[in-house]
């Protein structure tokens, strides 16, 4: 491990060795503000991917990723103001597979806010998430920042409606990550509506933070790394002076500036994805900005995999990874450049052959 | 050479040409077609048990970490994976998936299953240039 993220153990306390510490997989998000006693923190867990087997049995894999992850951040000192779960909590939407996820995440000593995902959504259309979450898509305000939550993972009416002869199938259809008969993931004119009102009555100088499944920009349609109405829903944000967006969907790490949006990827607790680029019949977009990830050692169940703690400062996402089996990354907003940048790995003679992917 | 013997000869090299007995090095574009379309068939059996949870026992596949085969690297086998300590061809390596991440039971390493996800893996990485041994 090359440096060590400085906010990490001030987070830990009372887990005195540091090689506890290290083995902690967060990612955590400070909000930071000129006045650093108005800055604060949040955490974020997605992409749990609970699966049924039958009866009571569940993939025991990912059970693990989500009860870890749940349990390290009822260790976060200071405590996190609250916490994000970024969607696809389970695998094919089932009452089950929603039942044993709720479960586990209310072990959570924190408040908590749920994304929509397309694993959660497809079989009954957000229904019975709804019950235990609360509606698809809100806004709220906290400490001075505005925080939105979007539903972006919605698509054509006719793929949705008309297409499928069974909702199990429509589910099963959009659970593939390569299935060509996918369809792409939009936020939808009805939702880009209630987004212009709600943002109308904030002012531009108001830090705003989104949180959506599927990345709010163009990577890679294939996989749904991707959304179809990206551009106008970043028209509606363009406004405001310091906007982040925060996504899942992808389980790796990613980020990008598109002018005054700064974006950031979050870790699955589930299992990693590969980066597009991996895939060598189709172009993709990954932002040049993105030092990856360490290429995944299978042989080491969670790694690769994680959760994050997030610090707001000066209304930015300050951005910190924890990877198990993995060295911890911190991608932090660097006001010099105006971008998210990794704190240890940014520059190019920093990188290391493991986070070359081909 | 008797004279039966000759004309045996003759005879046997006049039914050849005459029945248009392929030459070793002869096959038209219904061959190359027909060759082709088999390979397919044997890619598209491979695409569906990616996608499918029947080689293991908890109901997850190899799609789910490996969308269209990626990060499987066929092209840098057989290469020293650090995890076995040894050289292996990649075969070895879907079976350790198969009984790790699915919870299912290794194929033989001839089996026609493990034949068609091979295939499809190396389908979905065509025009990569071999890199044997790579890391």
């Amino acid at each position: 491990m090359k440096s060590r993220p400085i906010t990490r153990r001030s987070f830990l306390k009372g887990m005195g060795a540091a090689t506890v510490a290290a083995t902690l997989p967060m990612s955590l998000v400070e909000v930071a503000f000129a006045d650093s006693s108005e800055n604060f923190t949040f955490a974020y867990i997605s992409d749990s991917h609970i699966q049924h087997i039958k009866g009571s049995k569940f993939v025991r894999n990912w059970d693990r990723g989500l009860i870890r992850s749940v349990a390290e951040t009822n260790m976060l000192r200071p405590k996190p103001d609250f916490v994000v779960f970024g969607g696809d909590l389970a695998q094919l939407g089932t009452k089950p597979e929603l039942d044993h996820g709720a479960e586990m995440l209310s072990k959570l000593n924190y408040k908590y806010y749920c994304v929509m995902g397309e694993h959660d959504y497809y079989l009954d259309l957000g229904e019975y998430w709804s019950t235990l979450f609360g509606p698809h898509y809100y806004s709220w305000d906290h400490k001075g920042v505005h925080f939105i939550i979007l539903n972006s993972i919605l698509t054509h009416d006719h793929w949705t409606y008309d297409r499928w002869p069974t909702a199990k199938q429509r589910m099963n259809e959009m659970a593939g990550l390569d299935n060509p008969n996918g369809s792409p993931f939009m936020v939808g004119a009805k939702q880009r509506q209630w987004l212009k009102k709600d943002l109308a009555k904030i002012e531009k100088e108001t830090p705003v933070v989104v949180f959506s499944h599927s990345p709010i920009q163009k990577i890679y349609k294939g996989w749904n790394f991707w959304t179809d109405d990206a551009e106008e829903v970043q028209a509606l944000l363009r406004p405001f002076d310091a906007v982040t967006v925060v996504y899942g969907h992808v389980h790796q790490i990613q980020y990008n500036q598109i002018g005054n949006i700064s974006f950031n990827a979050v870790m699955a607790t589930a299992w990693p994805w590969p980066y597009p680029q991996s895939y060598s019949q189709a172009a993709t977009y990954l932002p040049k900005l993105t030092v990856p990830m360490n290429r995944a050692d299978p042989f080491f169940e969670r790694d690769a995999t994680g959760w994050q703690f997030m610090d707001i400062k000066t209304g930015r996402v300050d951005l910190n990874y924890n990877l198990y089996s993995n060295a911890n990354r911190t991608v932090a907003y660097n006001p010099k450049t105006g971008r998210p940048e990794d704190v240890s790995y940014q520059s190019p003679d920093k990188r290391i052959s493991p986070q070359t992917h081909y | 050479m008797s004279k039966s013997l000759k004309c045996l000869i003759i005879t046997l090299v006049s039914v050849m040409i005459s029945a248009g007995v392929a030459f070793a090095d002869e096959f038209t574009q219904k061959d190359v077609d027909h060759w082709q379309k088999e390979y397919m068939s044997v890619v598209e059996k491979g695409r569906s048990l990616w996608g499918s949870p029947e080689l293991g026992t908890n109901g997850v596949a190899c799609g789910q970490c490996h969308p269209n085969a990626a990060n499987t690297h066929p092209e840098t086998y057989p290469k020293f994976q650090k995890q076995l300590g040894g050289v292996i061809p990649l075969r070895q390596m879907i079976n350790w998936c198969l009984l790790n991440p699915l919870e299912g039971q290794p194929l033989e390493l001839d089996d026609p299953r493990m034949v068609a996800m091979e295939a499809y893996i190396m389908y979905e990485r065509r025009g990569t240039p071999l890199a044997p041994g790579q890391h």
